[in-house]
């Protein structure tokens, strides 16, 4: 039954992929049904950075539902929920009026919500699960208030609900154009998880059950992304500089600091979590620095920055999907998530092995994979600023460069201990050691999606020009973007070159000629096993092996003053003597500057003022009625 | 054909040039303290003792462990074709310093996940500090680069060199110099020189990069030894021929590439003689001090991207 609903969900996906990648290239669509919702109608519009996330959510739909018969495929709970998320995500860049969005959004939302709940019954601790639900309804619902609001002030000022009107009508001042545009960056950047508004992300992804993680970390949040670029680039057009400069930094930021939370955490889905948190941060870089180029007047600059985003929008779907998946593989074959308690699965699982890594060379950014080619990208464009006047734009451009380079940097740490600690040496406890591979259909979505990766990589040249056709309808230019011979891609006439094809050939011949040599050579091909070196100890068990948290133990050090670390150590001694230890309890539970500086001081100021309003609630009905004769008379009054 | 045969001629100035190189600096180190020191052939002895050796590999270790050194010895390779070695088109002529420095980083990936594979604390203390270092390490890269793009406009390797070789006065330019101090610094703890790491010890508790590949012997230790000598020949390269591109020629005739081997033989040796008089003089940093130097190798790439700026 549920097999049913996630084969038909594949359909609608591969359907939906088609339809969007014809929308990219040029036919556009209008579909209204006025009667279907109340106020305006439900109206969709295709254009072509909708056909884009439409092709997206469509494709990146089709190996995770294959995936989810696979791993859910006799649970019959959530499979309904799980096609509306699907169908709904499909919607919201579609949607052409505010209420249409609003169904839509507010639809995906709730579909992920209950998802989230949902693998909160079915997970380990419920109350921590339960938790994870509550903070990411309130903050998608904070979010959505704040869209809401942007949305209908700009209604009331351009007189219509259609955003086709809004990008037509004459421009509103900078000061209310401002306005909207923080109340609709603030929802979508909630969606997208920018930091500090990140902080229902890692609670909520890992919740969820991994097919569902696959799609709000892979392309759920990038529909914030979409939002951004509808808001900055068509709705309120033309962009003002601090946009971007804001943009910028909050990527950058967000980069860091999704980066520095992966290093250290040790569940393997929360360090994925973290690690999308690190992507949309370079994705909103990309952004940022298109809406600072687009109104400093540099729109090739800016088309190029674009399409960098846009590149990365995909390529982090394709990694991000692929690797919440193998986490998936991992939890099905082993029933834990927690690093500590896995290691050794390389052996007993080598397809989901094999995927993780691809998955993680990918998202460490390294070649020949697609992360690298994308965050390339992004770094061609963010070096070229240069050309813009004002020496402050300059600094923090620089600013947002050595950010994304040290995330960079930090990624390869985050993803060498995902994919050291999970899969290799020795299995740390019976879970692990007993651990199963994942079943057909899993296997199959996971090998799919890894190939996905190296075509993305494989065919930049054929990909970014066609993001840029896409960028192109939103800052229209010519693109500064050629493919020369090997299919090499240049950037801003001679500013920089890559070709990938090349790259993976000289990487593939590189790494096969030494294997030809020894061949040739005739070197010994045996090799003798043998036990580990371990000082003369007698056995080796993975009690001796390097932990999640030993691993991270450097980061922990040279960067305190980011995660303040609060270890606690109890020795438990026998009464006779403090030599004889009979227990060691050692905590350091990570810290979350932001939540305890930000939210929790918010969170008190609620309380508080939820308190003192509670003072007009007596509960006697006949208050509530003057209440409401009062608030009638205000109105009349007013208009 | 000529690119092809460029290909193939660094690759084997680089292959052969690198053991050669650790050879020399060892010989010159032990020099400078008084002892007479090995031959700076050495290395190549070493290479082949270890090539006709039968690997011990652990029981606890997979495909990554064995497939490490091939994988690593493969990106050297790729980062040997895309440097400007002999003239200032390298053979993979569109590549820039972001390849270079992703190909590096391939590199520690899977070093760092080899060391984690064994089972031992040693090799996953190795991992964690080397991946720590290089993370570290990666925005004064990334900035320095940036310096030098700004002033060429443009980040392809050969075009650096191309730009900055008509530049006269390059040597007084504060940008120029801040990032090739910044560089340098970021060499030092990318290719495990000391103050960083230091490469003459086989203590495990005190290693960076030797640690992580303790368990490596035969065939595989000869390919990861190889594969570091690469690498600091490379960089060693780089901050000869982006920083002081003098004598780098642009076309591939016999006699041009005769000539930018010999320049680049004289600049390695003035590099070499540097590093060692560097090395003898200093004293290894506790592991939490190298953040530091790192920070200051920082400091100093921002300052040469100011410097770009105010001066533009």
């Amino acid at each position: 039954m549920s097999a049913l609903v996630y084969a038909l969900t594949a359909l609608l996906g591969a359907a939906a992929a088609a339809a969007g990648v014809a929308g990219m290239l040029g036919t556009p669509w209008v579909l209204r049904i006025d009667w279907l919702v109340p106020l305006g109608g439900m109206a969709l519009e295709m254009d072509p950075l909708a056909g884009l996330f439409v092709a997206l959510v469509g494709a990146a739909a089709v190996p995770v539902s294959v995936y989810a018969i696979g791993y859910a495929g006799r649970e019959r709970r959530g499979c309904l929920a799980y096609a509306v998320f699907v169908a709904a995500m499909l919607v919201v860049p579609l949607a052409a009026n505010v209420m249409t969005f609003a169904l839509a959004w507010e639809l995906m939302s709730l579909a992920s919500y209950v998802l989230v709940l949902d693998g909160a019954r079915a997970g380990r601790e419920p109350a921590a699960s339960a938790h994870a639900g509550w903070v990411y309804a309130v903050m998608t619902h904070a979010g959505l208030a704040c869209l809401l609001a942007g949305m209908l002030l700009l209604t009331a000022w351009t007189g219509s609900a259609r955003f086709a009107d809004w990008a037509a009508a004459p421009t509103l001042s900078a000061g209310a154009r401002s306005l909207v545009w923080a109340l609709l960056a603030l929802g979508f950047a909630a969606k997208a998880g920018g930091v500090p508004l990140h902080v229902w992300l890692p609670l909520a992804h890992p919740a969820a059950p991994s097919h569902v993680s696959a799609l709000m970390s892979g392309v759920m949040i990038k529909l914030g992304v979409y939002g951004l670029l509808r808001a900055s680039f068509v709705w309120l057009a033309p962009a003002l500089p601090w946009w971007g400069a804001t943009l910028l930094l909050v990527g950058a930021v967000s980069a860091v600091t999704g980066v520095l939370y992966a290093i250290v955490d040790r569940d393997l889905k929360r360090l994925l979590a973290f690690s999308s948190i690190e992507n949309v941060g370079i994705v909103l870089v990309g952004t940022g620095a298109a809406v600072a180029f687009a109104a400093a007047a540099l729109p090739a600059l800016a088309l190029l920055a674009l399409a960098a985003a846009l590149y990365h929008v995909v390529n982090h779907a394709a990694f991000k999907s692929l690797l919440f998946m193998a986490a998936g593989g991992v939890l099905h074959g082993t029933g834990t998530r927690d690093m500590e308690a896995l290691g050794g699965l390389i052996k007993r699982q080598p397809w989901t092995a094999a995927c993780f890594l691809a998955g993680a060379v990918a998202s460490a950014g390294l070649p020949p994979l697609n992360g690298f080619v994308s965050e390339w990208l992004t770094f061609q464009a963010l070096l070229q600023n240069i050309r813009l006047p004002q020496p402050s734009m300059n600094l923090a451009f620089a600013l947002a460069i050595a950010g994304l380079a040290l995330a960079a940097g930090l990624a390869v740490a985050a993803f060498v201990k995902a994919f050291g600690i999970t899969f290799l040496a020795l299995p740390r406890s019976d879970a692990a050691a007993g651990a199963h591979e994942a079943p057909v259909p899993m296997r199959v979505a996971m090998v799919a999606t890894a190939a996905a990766c190296a075509g993305l990589a494989l065919g930049a040249s054929a990909i970014v020009p066609a993001l840029a056709a896409v960028a192109a309808t939103l800052v229209p230019a010519p693109a500064p973007i050629t493919v020369g011979a090997w299919l090499t891609l240049n950037i801003s006439g001679d500013f920089a070159s890559l070709s990938m094809p090349a790259v993976a050939l000289a990487l593939a011949g590189g790494i096969l000629l030494p294997v030809l040599l020894l061949v040739v050579a005739r070197a010994r091909p045996r090799v003798r096993r043998y036990e580990t070196w371990g000082c003369g100890r007698l056995l080796q068990t993975a009690r001796m092996e390097y932990t999640a948290t030993a691993f991270a133990d450097p980061f922990t050090r040279v960067f305190d003053f980011f995660y303040r670390p609060a270890a606690r150590l109890d020795v438990d001694a026998h009464p006779e003597s403090r030599f004889f230890v009979r227990r060691i309890r050692y905590e350091n539970p990570t810290r979350f500057i932001v939540d305890e500086w930000l939210y929790r001081p918010l969170g008190r100021v609620l309380r508080a003022a939820a308190q003192r309003a509670a003072v007009v609630q007596s509960g006697s009905p006949n208050l509530y009625l003057a209440y409401v004769l009062v608030a009638l008379l205000l109105l009349l009054l007013v208009a | 054909m000529d690119a092809l045969f460029l290909s193939v001629l660094q690759a084997l100035v680089i292959a052969l040039g690198a053991p050669l190189l650790v050879g020399t600096l060892r010989t010159l180190k032990a020099r400078l303290v008084g002892r007479r020191g090995p031959a700076p052939w050495q290395p190549f002895l070493d290479l082949r003792k270890l090539f006709g050796k039968t690997p011990v590999v652990s029981e606890t270790t997979s495909w990554i462990f064995r497939a490490t050194p091939y994988v690593l010895v493969g990106a050297m390779l790729v980062a040997a074709l895309a440097a400007p070695v002999l003239t200032s088109r390298p053979p993979l002529a569109f590549a820039g310093i972001l390849l270079l420095m992703s190909l590096f980083l391939l590199g520690t990936f899977f070093l760092a996940l080899a060391g984690l594979d064994a089972g031992s604390a040693f090799g996953g203390m190795g991992s964690s500090r080397e991946v720590t270092v290089a993370g570290l390490a990666e925005p004064t890269v990334m900035l320095a680069v940036f310096a030098l793009a700004l002033r060429a406009s443009t980040t392809n390797l050969g075009g650096i060199v191309e730009r900055v070789t008509i530049e006269p006065l390059l040597v007084v330019n504060p940008a120029h110099l801040l990032a090739f101090a910044a560089f340098f610094i970021v060499m030092l703890a990318e290719t495990g020189r000391l103050p960083v790491d230091n490469p003459a010890t086989h203590l495990e508790l005190t290693m960076i990069h030797e640690a992580m590949v303790l368990e490596y012997s035969g065939r595989h230790l000869a390919l990861v030894e190889w594969a570091a000598a690469m690498k600091l020949f490379v960089f060693l390269t780089l901050l000869a021929n982006l920083f002081f591109p003098w004598g780098v020629p642009a076309d591939v005739t016999p006699p041009a590439l005769l000539l930018g081997l010999l320049a680049l033989a004289g600049k390695l040796a003035l590099l070499a003689i540097t590093l060692a008089a560097l090395e003898t003089a200093i004293a290894k940093l506790r592991l939490f001090r190298v953040p530091e130097l790192l920070a200051g190798s920082f400091a100093l790439a921002v300052l040469s991207v100011s410097a770009v700026f105010l001066l533009r």
